[in-house]
């Protein structure tokens, strides 16, 4: 009885701590936590501009082990991931990563997401939310592969900015300076393994470090000695989100609707609508959607995600778009917006009919002075790439390194 | 390589009617069958030295319009008036008989009842019978000419008056139960009529569903022929076509051409390693085998694989063959023509039916029985005979594994609710066989040893049927076709599928 009373009745509600989480519960001054797939995650730590300048200035490491992490392994599990994705992934070399998205069979993006080649016959599929039943039943029919949950397996953190490769060094990762963009390489550590993948979410220089997650704190203490003199810092949410805005990188619930969560038809996005033509490839036979995306490309997407380039200083958050001054039609509507301090540009990106981009693009803006609403109306620039990429992003070796 | 127009998976009778309406039509085709001779489930197989039986003994509504488009007539087929349906007790009262529109053996009151009963049914029937011959209409998608046949059949519904019409819309997905129990009132007629409701299905007397539906299917063309003599004319009009029939010619998988354009059906692999290239493949094996087995499911959308594999598939009849010395005594019966059943009531349905929800058959299963060398003494040395039985309800996936024991023992309580009726049928055995759904899906090629190929359920029926994108015979997979019992109508030896398939291609 007495033991019962002692047990949480909530055990199983409670947010899950990243193995990381001592460290990181420490830094976090602001006590700025959310929750990310049931895990306790960081808002902020400190500071989400000061983290933000970290990315783009210096180094942080940013929790990724509430992403979700499939082993996708066996004979036919090429087979299983390229019916699934648009992409080829018959071309993805072992030790390499590729983005990928993957559709319904309407064409419409169930997600986004990274393949990892770790052997053979060997991928690690990660994406921001659980796709467990999705993945399972587009292995439904092939006998020979095998599909693990291994997200509460790995630690993983995420390291970017210009000074990364400079403390991977420092930490001893002998070589790193030689790693390419998408690529894997694997280092000793402490008797065990850490894998260091040249990826990110920032369009920045940077890493992503896995390692079994009884060896993640050992990581996290030897990242954080070399990255001492770099002034490392852990950024949160906010910080990823202004960076991968820069880089024009899509966001689950910003930029799409996941199509297994969506009620209404079409209130979900195709790869074409979302920018990402770029990813689907009709080389391939046949992959999932493709039929219907097919049909969309010859018929023409209705929506674009465009890139947005707006006068003014005022952030168009949650703007409508129009094709005139005097907003008499409507034309789109913005996803995301911010003031962008490496671009020095008031950005966005939107979703806008396609027939529409060629011509003038107006946001109605709506902002607020120190508790008085205001509008204006903004002039919008479509801005084809994205608003950060640096040459060090790709250079290898990076620079100072 | 050779090269045909067509080939056809599966010398089933469907099998057979498709190629044989194509190979009319002009084309070259050929028919690649896994077992040595053709025929599907209506093929003879020899279950006890010198006696064979098939494990669809009979067909009870072969389409008079696949009849005469395939000029079956002249390859020898006969399609007589249907054969008597008697429900034997088992407790010493007279036998009650149904045959087309007569009923014998009723009490005075069921008897009176019958009569506006029967019309009422063959009325429904009859407006629906069109349907079962044309291509159902996509769900939300293709020319609003392709919802015609359901416009039709509504038009049919609706001529038959305000009363009927009404009547129907009640009735169609009521319980079989509830049906019946609301004109009669004999136990044993009233499972007689609920019979070919349920029969081959995953139904029972109360399940309310597609019971009605498939008896009006049933209904919709009355006829009788012996399945072996079905087959043997279907055989011959298909080489008077000029269809090659290769037997002993299991495809391995079917063979896609694939490029940048997409992918198109071309041909298939056999068994054997033989690659036979066509422009298009028909298959009348069900819908899993057809799609998983055989193509691929990377040729297919995710949606649609899974749709394709959650069908339910699992069969729930046994087949039980009986080699006797001589023909049969049955009570109250001068002779054993025709088709009898061994379900004293409803709840003996629904009972028996209970047990298999569990994994387990009943202690009292219920049997449809016929004596098949009545009118195909071939299939016995002279003067001996055979029964063959349909035994409900045999569960697929029977909880503790269908070993030697299991077959036996649910032979034993088969024959020993036949003996009831039959009191010298023990002594007359010369030997049985009893192939459960497990053996039949081993010897016939059938997913889970199902009667339809998969479940004839609301789920799985019409457009539904087996899934949207593949319910108009024609496939996700450009020039992959299906034609078997998995299809709009359903199984049973009617020939529909296969002639409504071909329909579609050559359209
Ligand atoms: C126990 C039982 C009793 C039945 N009794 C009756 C009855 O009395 N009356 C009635 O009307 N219906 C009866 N049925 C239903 C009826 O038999 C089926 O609905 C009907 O046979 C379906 O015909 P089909 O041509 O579509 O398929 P099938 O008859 O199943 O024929 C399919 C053919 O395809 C072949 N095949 C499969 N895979 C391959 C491959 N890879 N390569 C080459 N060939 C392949 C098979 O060998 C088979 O010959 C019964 C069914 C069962 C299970």
């Amino acid at each position: 009885m007495s033991e019962a009373m002692q047990t949480d009745p909530y055990a199983g509600e409670r947010l899950k701590e990243s193995p990381f989480h001592p460290r990181q519960a420490a830094l976090n001054l602001r006590e700025a936590w959310s929750s990310w797939n049931g895990y306790r995650f960081a808002e902020y730590y400190y500071d989400p501009e000061y983290e933000y300048f970290c990315i783009r200035n210096g180094c942080g490491t940013y929790d990724i082990c509430p992403m979700q992490k499939y082993r996708i392994s066996g004979a036919d599990a090429a087979a299983m991931l390229d019916r699934m994705v648009t992409r080829d992934v018959h071309k993805l070399a072992i030790d390499r990563v590729t983005y990928v998205v993957w559709c319904n069979d309407e064409g419409r993006v169930v997600d986004d997401g990274t393949i990892f080649r770790l052997g053979e016959q060997e991928y690690m599929l990660t994406c921001g939310s659980p796709c467990l039943a999705w993945i399972r039943k587009a292995a439904y029919g092939y006998e020979q592969v095998t599909v693990e949950d291994v997200s509460d397996e790995i630690a993983a953190l995420s390291f970017q900015g210009p000074t990364t490769c400079a403390v991977l060094k420092r930490m001893g990762l002998e070589g790193i300076e030689t790693l390419k963009p998408f690529g894997i390489r694997r280092f000793p550590f402490q008797g065990g393994e850490l894998m260091v993948s040249r990826t990110g979410f920032t369009g920045d220089l940077g890493y992503e470090l896995w390692i079994e997650k009884d060896r993640g704190l050992a990581m996290w203490d030897a990242l954080y000695a070399a990255g001492e003199p770099y002034q490392i810092q852990p950024y949160g949410e906010e910080a990823t989100n202004m960076a991968r805005l820069e880089a024009g990188f899509i966001m689950p619930d910003m930029e799409f609707a996941e199509a297994l969560k969506t009620v209404h038809f079409e209130h979900d996005q195709t790869p074409f609508e979302l920018d990402l033509g770029w990813l689907v490839d009709f080389k391939k036979p046949h992959f999932n959607g493709r039929r219907a995306l097919l049909e969309e490309k010859e018929r023409g997407t209705r929506y674009t995600l465009t890139k947005l380039d707006i006068e003014g200083n005022k952030p168009a958050e949650s703007s409508w778009i129009y094709r005139d001054r005097d907003c008499t039609k409507q034309i789109g509507y913005v996803t995301s917006a911010m003031w962008s301090p490496a671009a020095k540009a008031n950005i966005a990106l939107a979703m806008i009919e396609t027939e529409y981009l060629d011509g003038p693009i107006w946001a109605w803006i709506d902002y607020e002075k120190e508790l008085r609403q205001y509008g204006k109306v903004a002039r919008c620039t479509v801005s084809k790439r994205a608003f950060w990429a640096p040459p060090r992003a790709r250079a290898t070796p990076p620079p100072d390194c | 390589m050779r090269d045909f127009d067509t080939i056809v998976i599966g010398a089933g009778h469907n099998g057979l009617v498709c190629a044989t309406q194509l190979a009319r039509a002009g084309q070259r085709v050929l028919v690649l069958e896994a077992h040595g001779e053709a025929g599907g489930l209506a093929r003879a197989r020899e279950f006890h030295k010198g006696f064979k039986a098939p494990v669809a003994p009979s067909s009870h509504h072969f389409s008079p319009t696949v009849a005469r488009a395939l000029g079956l007539e002249q390859h020898g087929l006969k399609l007589a008036p249907p054969a008597p349906f008697t429900a034997l007790a088992g407790d010493g009262t007279a036998p009650r008989v149904v045959r087309g529109e007569t009923l014998a053996g009723a009490s005075v009151e069921d008897a009176a009842a019958w009569p506006e009963f029967r019309a009422r049914l063959q009325r429904f029937a009859d407006a629906l019978e069109p349907s079962w011959h044309k291509t159902m209409p996509r769900i939300a998608k293709g020319p609003v000419k392709s919802l015609l046949p359901l416009g039709q059949v509504g038009l049919r519904l609706r001529r038959l008056g305000k009363e009927d019409m009404r009547e129907f819309l009640r009735v169609f997905s009521l319980p079989m139960r509830d049906l019946v129990d609301e004109h009669f009132e004999d136990e044993a007629l009233k499972a007689l009529l609920a019979w070919d409701g349920l029969i081959g299905s995953r139904m029972a007397p109360r399940s309310p569903n597609n019971a009605v539906l498939m008896m009006l299917y049933r209904m919709a063309s009355q006829s009788h022929c012996a399945g072996t003599s079905l087959i043997h004319a279907l055989g011959s009009a298909a080489s008077a076509a000029g269809v090659t029939l290769e037997t002993n010619a299991p495809v391995a998988k079917i063979l896609v051409a694939a490029d940048s354009k997409g992918q198109q059906a071309a041909g298939v692999r056999l068994a054997s390693g033989e690659e036979i290239s066509a422009e298009q493949v028909i298959s009348s094996a069900d819908p899993q085998t057809t799609f998983v087995k055989l193509l691929g499911v990377q040729h297919l959308e995710v949606g649609f694989s899974n749709r394709i594999g959650r069908l339910r598939c699992n069969g729930l009849v046994a087949k039980l063959n009986i080699a006797l010395d001589g023909e049969p005594n049955f009570d109250g019966l001068e002779s054993a023509q025709g088709r009898l059943l061994f379900a004293p009531s409803l709840d003996a349905i629904e009972f028996a039916f209970d047990a298999s929800k569990y994994g387990e058959y009943s202690e009292q299963p219920v049997l449809e029985a016929c004596v098949p060398t009545l009118e195909t003494p071939e299939l016995a040395p002279a003067g001996q005979h055979v029964l063959s039985a349909h035994v409900m309800f045999a569960p697929h996936a029977l909880r503790a594994g269908w070993d030697e024991a299991a077959k036996a023992d649910l032979a034993a309580r088969a024959l020993a609710v036949m003996e009831r009726s039959a009191p010298g049928l023990r002594e007359q055995m010369l030997g049985h066989e009893l192939l459960s759904p497990v053996d039949l899906e081993q010897h016939y090629g059938v997913t889970g040893g199902h009667w339809h190929h998969t479940e004839f359920a609301l789920d799985q029926a019409l457009m539904m049927r087996p899934t949207y994108e593949a319910a108009q015979y024609e496939s996700p997979v450009a020039g992959l076709w299906l034609c078997g019992a998995g299809c709009h109508p359903a199984g049973d030896l009617t020939g529909m599928a296969g002639y409504n398939a071909a329909q579609e291609v050559l359209a």
